[in-house]
């Protein structure tokens, strides 16, 4: 029973963490919008090359965040959320 | 004359020495105190001794080592840099460290203004603290910008910054600041108050974590493909993960230099925009001007008042 038990705090860890990482598609998308602009206006203004950059990565590194909530909360539940859980199961049992 | 530059010798190479000292302990004491791990992990910062505090124990943990080590040898850089600086004589760490200088407050006045002129010092000290702290794990050490301690430290310090800045105009205008533009918004403007800080920290460290994890997972499957392919080979020929030798320092190019660099940038321009952002200058000024046309009347008054008499 205990197995089957710690089996599924695992496995629902996993699908977590899984499931959390959906949110990378909002930034992708986002990321490549800003820097298929960017490139747009390099190709018409060329000599603003550097500042185009500059406030693209800029820009990318902010629509970046929402991505890097979700791997925070996926890399929680795979390492941090298993052996939290575990040894509440361990003590609620004693 | 040769005298002086004996010493002056001498002094360079003691402001060398205090650059590297330190990230040479901080890798010694890595190696004598590292656990023997089987295979590779992802683990946090390794805690060397805890000191017994009353409300909780303070853990001394490698994150924080590294990062005294940092601050040690950027001070030695810097040292070293304006050693020997003067008017007229250049000299090549002359240049650079004039570069440096140009180049902070250049973007200090391009996204902050000309009241907050004085910020360069402190910006371009988050700017080489979080770079060379990305930067350290190159060197093999725990970069302190994946722990999530060191970098909360650094966004609340600037979330007082910023708070400072709004304040300036006394504290009842930063309270009605957050009735802005209607009254029952206010819930949502102290959440996005409060998101600040928290949105800087997750950024920067959300970033190099991803990037020393994505780092451990591409070295474990290397070791499985050698494994796989050399695995037949006898003894040690067999055992040795030959396909982990220079393909992780292509990825390291972007998780480590680039990737690090960038997120110090992005730290200390968002720093900049923020503080520029939060205080009310339109306010403030016309304030300045008020008090100033105040004590011109003040002093008007008593020097009629004394031609009076």
């Amino acid at each position: 029973m205990l197995e089957i038990a710690i089996g599924i705090i695992l496995g629902c860890c996993a699908l977590g963490a899984g499931v959390a990482m959906i949110a990378g598609i909002g930034p992708g998308i986002g990321e490549g919008n800003a820097v298929a602009k960017a490139c747009e206006a390099i190709g018409r203004q060329p000599e603003c090359k550097g500042s185009v950059t500059t406030t693209m990565l800029m820009g990318c590194a902010v629509a970046e965040t929402t991505g890097l909530y979700a791997l925070i909360i996926a890399i929680l539940l795979i390492f941090v959320a298993p052996n939290l859980l575990v040894n509440l199961l361990m003590s609620v049992i004693g | 004359m040769k005298d002086k530059k004996v010493s002056f010798i001498i002094l360079d190479i003691l402001f060398i020495f205090m650059m590297i000292a330190p990230l040479v302990g901080a890798i010694i004491l890595k190696i004598l105190t590292a656990p023997l791990s089987e295979g590779v992990s992802v683990s946090g910062a390794q805690i060397y001794f805890t000191i017994p505090m009353p409300l909780q124990d303070l853990p001394i943990t490698e994150s924080q080592v590294v990062s005294l080590a940092v601050i040690i040898a950027i001070t030695g850089l810097c040292l070293y840099l304006t050693h020997g600086i003067r008017a007229g004589v250049k000299t090549k760490r002359q240049l650079l460290a004039e570069w440096i200088v140009e180049f902070v407050d250049k973007m200090v006045k391009e996204n902050m203004g000309d009241y907050f002129r004085g910020f360069g010092p402190f910006i371009s000290g988050i700017l080489a603290l979080s770079a060379f702290s990305s930067l350290s794990s190159l060197l093999g050490l725990y970069p302190p910008t994946s722990d999530i301690n060191i970098i909360a430290g650094w966004s609340i310090l600037v979330f007082i910054l910023i708070t400072y800045y709004k304040m300036k105009c006394g504290p009842w205008h930063y309270i009605k600041s957050f009735g802005e533009p209607v009254k029952p918004l206010a819930p949502l403007n102290i959440i996005s108050e409060i998101a600040t800080p928290v949105s800087m920290t997750f950024r920067h460290y959300g970033n190099v974590l991803s990037g020393s994890v994505i780092s451990v997972l591409l070295a474990t499957a290397l070791q499985g493909l050698s494994a796989m392919v050399f695995g037949k080979l006898p003894g040690f020929l067999g055992d040795f993960g030959w396909f982990r030798i220079g393909i992780p320092a292509v990825m390291s190019l972007y998780f480590d230099i680039f990737s690090g660099c960038l997120q110090a940038y992005i730290f200390a321009v968002l720093t900049m925009l923020y503080v520029a952002g939060g205080f009310p200058e339109d306010e403030y000024q016309r304030r300045q001007f008020r008090k100033m046309q105040k004590k011109a009347e003040k002093t008007k008054a008593k020097e009629e008042g004394k031609a009076l008499l």
